[in-house]
């Protein structure tokens, strides 16, 4: 009701009002532009958190020598192109932080679920339109902050993504100075950001879904990004706490952290991991979603089990809470919680396997299309196969004792997050390409992206597995400096190699990006024959979304293949009179 | 089977049940995934797209859904139940110590506190020494394990034990080693610049070495 209302409004707006370059590219309130900024600045992240991964990466396989071209960069940060520790360690610390914080979350949250959520639910534009452009702004701000950090003395942050206090507390521990401060304060304002663009998803879908969009017809990613947002909302102020005490710590004499004063160090790991394993579901979560968007369409088949998967997430999201400690099994904690934590973190596998299964499921006997999307999709599934498997070892206490720490955990994330989100990634933007720019990206090169980063990916990766299975500490400057790590070398050689190629090959996806931004093909309003809602709008929508009424929903989002129906597809909005009552 | 995947060489007495644990997971999650993999690949090649085709209309299957959830928490949950005693034998409990020592981990050394000619700890002779750790084979050594300034992690990769040191916390880890040798003790949480290279040296020996070894190394004080 008084959603329609708003829908009225935001309809006559749409009709008569043409909005400056500010307004409408730097200062716009348009759920679609906010999501464009947000992939742009993520992209461009990107870029910078690849980097460092290829310094590490030169370091590794050749510890201690020149980075070819590098030479320029000024003492103490590299002699002469040679990486010194500190600056290593800065390097995975920024690699971590700027491809969690702003780049997979920016992307998968920030992007799509912008784009996405309106289009999808059948909503002119976001609940809070002005609070969705304070939320990138203040996104930008934070970005801002943490690439300032490299520019202090002693250079940013050193003490791993997860700043395990003493050592993040104390400047002395890790030289470095304001650069800890202003990853704090970075991820402070980060925070907001992501409280603001949280409430605002959540609102927005329970609000302002169109006509007959009921919960259990709207399409699985919209599932994800509401249950991530739910879960943004309850983890990131605990995180905001931990890095307001870390701060207090460091700039204001406080021992929160610091045992010399009756502070507790476990504090911080329990504050961070319990905002750090939702944080991972939150990464995973709307990939998750995409992928089955994208592998029904594909597959021209519904989804297999949509309620299943719909309550597969929530399971996920409820047991993300209960996980924590099995990042803490070595830790100290005491080993009966760790006892309790395996079971969880054992119990959290199941709706993963699930979502698996599924996937399975829909594939067959469907009527699969190889597009560049798809593949990217189908890939995500394989790689997630790999990451939530491999979990299994770390989830069992005994063996998490020999592999935490090691390159067993490294190989893991990334096959979670590269090999899942990532992957994912690259699925929503080759998907949605059409409907948020008007244009197709180019299949070919999407193809051969494609097949070279899977090659490079698992090249790079898979061989991380043996490496902590032969006990290689991660985080480690130098492995020569260790007789038992010295055999295990002309892996680490192999894995550069793979990983330089990995990195060259982003350049195609970037190329892609640009060439078909100005010269793809001109995409019609439902190029890939889907039945979700954004189909039926304008490609690209203007200002709120459809040119005509919102659209009325009669039925669920993958009704491919329908018998009711001659074609392999049957939209969301389309009436079929005789049979919509029974098709509910 | 591990020595062949690149695991060192075991020379604890805990470590079989952990390698075996870790083998007992590879089998499970090779099968699984074979098994997943071959079923995508036959799917994704039976079911590609031809001309004329078109999908078979499934929403999905109740009893299926069923089926999966509940072998694959059977198999988490067994999984979980096999680990526990494993894991209580090597952290909460464990048997009784023969040899006793302080183990203080600082930036970027393990300093090794032996207890003296008087065979006690925390008395005036304990004598240590930095990042070299002697122990008899075959006995039970014990360990108060802490940390001077930030969190290090004492791991012995031939041993497969690993557990953090935290400033302000004095943690109980034991084991004993099987085999006469040199091994290495990394640390294996990040600690600062100079963590990459922080190492100590474990060496097992002989009861009738180890005494030779506490007593030079007690006159040379």
């Amino acid at each position: 009701m008084s959603s329609t209302a708003a829908v009225a409004v935001h309809g006559a707006h749409a009709e008569h009002h043409e909005l400056g370059f500010f307004r409408t590219y730097i200062f716009s309130t348009d759920h679609k532009m906010i999501g464009r900024q947000f992939l742009f600045l993520a992209l461009f992240m990107m870029s910078i958190g690849g980097l460092m991964a290829m310094l590490m990466r030169w370091e590794l396989a050749f510890p201690e020598t020149a980075v070819p071209g590098f030479g320029w960069v000024p003492e103490p940060y590299m002699y002469e192109g040679a990486i010194p520790p500190n600056t290593y360690n800065s390097m995975f610390t920024m690699h971590a932080t700027i491809m969690i914080f702003f780049v997979i979350m920016p992307i998968l949250v920030g992007c799509f679920g912008n784009f996405l959520i309106p289009l999808m639910i059948g909503a002119r534009d976001m609940a809070f339109p002005k609070l969705n452009m304070l939320s990138f702004w203040v996104g930008a701000v934070a970005g801002s902050i943490m690439l300032s950090s490299f520019f202090v003395p002693g250079g940013p942050a050193a003490a791993g993504w997860t700043s395990y206090a003493p050592l993040s507390a104390v400047p002395v521990y890790t030289g470095v100075d304001w650069g800890q401060n202003l990853w704090c304060i970075s991820l402070i304002v980060l925070g907001i950001s992501s409280l603001m663009g949280s409430i605002n998803y959540i609102t927005t879908i329970v609000n302002m879904r169109t006509k007959g969009m009921y919960f259990f017809r709207m399409p699985l990613v919209i599932w994800s990004l509401f249950i991530t947002a739910i879960l943004l909302l309850l983890a990131l102020p605990v995180l905001t706490t931990a890095l307001a005490l870390l701060l207090f710590d460091r700039l204001g004499g406080t021992h929160f952290f610091l045992p010399d004063g009756g502070g507790e160090p476990l504090l911080w790991q329990h504050l961070f991991w319990f905002f750090g394993h939702p944080e991972v579901y939150i990464m995973i979560l709307p990939a998750m979603g995409i992928t089955s968007d994208v592998i029904a369409t594909f597959s021209r088949k519904p989804i297999f089990g949509y309620r299943a998967m719909a309550y597969a997430m929530i399971g996920i999201a409820f047991l993300s809470w209960i996980v924590w400690g099995h990042h803490m099994f070595q830790s100290g904690m005491d080993p009966a919680l760790g006892t309790s934590f395996m079971l969880t973190t054992m119990v959290i596998g199941v709706p993963s396997a699930i979502k698996t299964f599924n996937w399975l499921g829909t594939l067959y006997k469907g009527n699969i299309h190889y597009t560049a999307p798809m593949l990217n999709a189908l890939s995500f599934v394989a790689m997630f196969v790999i990451g939530g498997l491999s979990g299994i070892w770390m989830a069992c206490t005994p063996v998490d004792m020999y592999i935490h720490d090691t390159y067993f955990i490294v190989a893991h994330i990334h096959y979670v997050l590269f090999g899942g989100s990532l992957f994912a990634i690259f699925a929503a933007i080759e998907y949605w390409f059409p409907k948020m720019f008007g244009r197709m990206m180019n299949e070919t090169l999407g193809k051969i992206h494609f097949s070279i980063t899977f090659v490079a990916f698992n090249c790079t990766f898979f061989p991380m597995h043996i490496l902590g299975m032969g006990g290689h500490m991660r985080r480690i400057y130098n492995p020569l400096q260790y007789d038992f790590l010295k055999p295990l070398q002309p892996i680490q050689i192999f894995i550069s190699i793979s990983a330089f190629v990995l990195g060259a090959a982003q350049f195609i996806f970037l190329a892609n990006i640009i060439w078909s931004l100005a010269r793809g093909k001109k995409a019609s309003e439902n190029p890939w024959n889907a039945n979700t809602l954004e189909w039926t709008a304008p490609s690209p929508p203007g200002h709120g979304n459809w040119v005509g009424a919102v659209p009325v929903v009669y039925r669920g989002p993958y009704e491919y293949s329908s018998p009711e129906v001659a074609e392999d597809y049957l939209p969301q909005s389309r009436e079929l009179p005789e049979v919509s009552a029974a098709a509910d | 089977m591990l020595e062949h995947l690149w695991f060192p060489h075991d020379i604890s007495t805990f470590g079989p049940r952990i390698d075996f644990l870790f083998e007992l997971i590879f089998w499970i999650v090779v099968v699984v995934w074979a098994a997943v993999m071959i079923t995508m690949v036959i799917f994704m090649v039976r079911y590609r797209t031809r001309p004329g085709r078109k999908a078979e209309y499934i929403e999905g299957n109740s009893r299926l859904e069923m089926v999966w959830t509940v072998v694959t928490a059977a198999i988490m949950v067994t999984l979980a139940l096999m680990s526990r005693s494993t894991w209580a034998d090597i952290k909460e409990h464990g048997p009784p110590g023969q040899v006793f020592f302080n183990v203080t981990a600082k930036q970027f050394n393990w300093e090794i506190t032996y207890p003296g000619p008087d065979g006690k700890l925390g008395t005036k002779d304990d004598v240590t020494v930095e990042n070299e750790m002697h122990v008899p084979v075959n006995q039970v050594v014990r360990i108060d394990l802490t940390s001077k300034d930030v969190i290090h992690s004492f791991f012995v990769p031939n041993m497969r034990l690993k557990q953090d040191a935290v400033p302000g916390r004095i943690i109980h880890v034991w084991f004993e080693a099987t085999e006469v040798g040199t091994y290495e003790i990394p640390c294996a949480e990040l600690c600062g610049f100079g963590h990459s290279g922080m190492l100590g040296h474990l060496t097992v020996q002989s009861e009738a070495d180890f005494q030779k070894y506490l007593k030079d190394t007690y006159s040379g004080q």
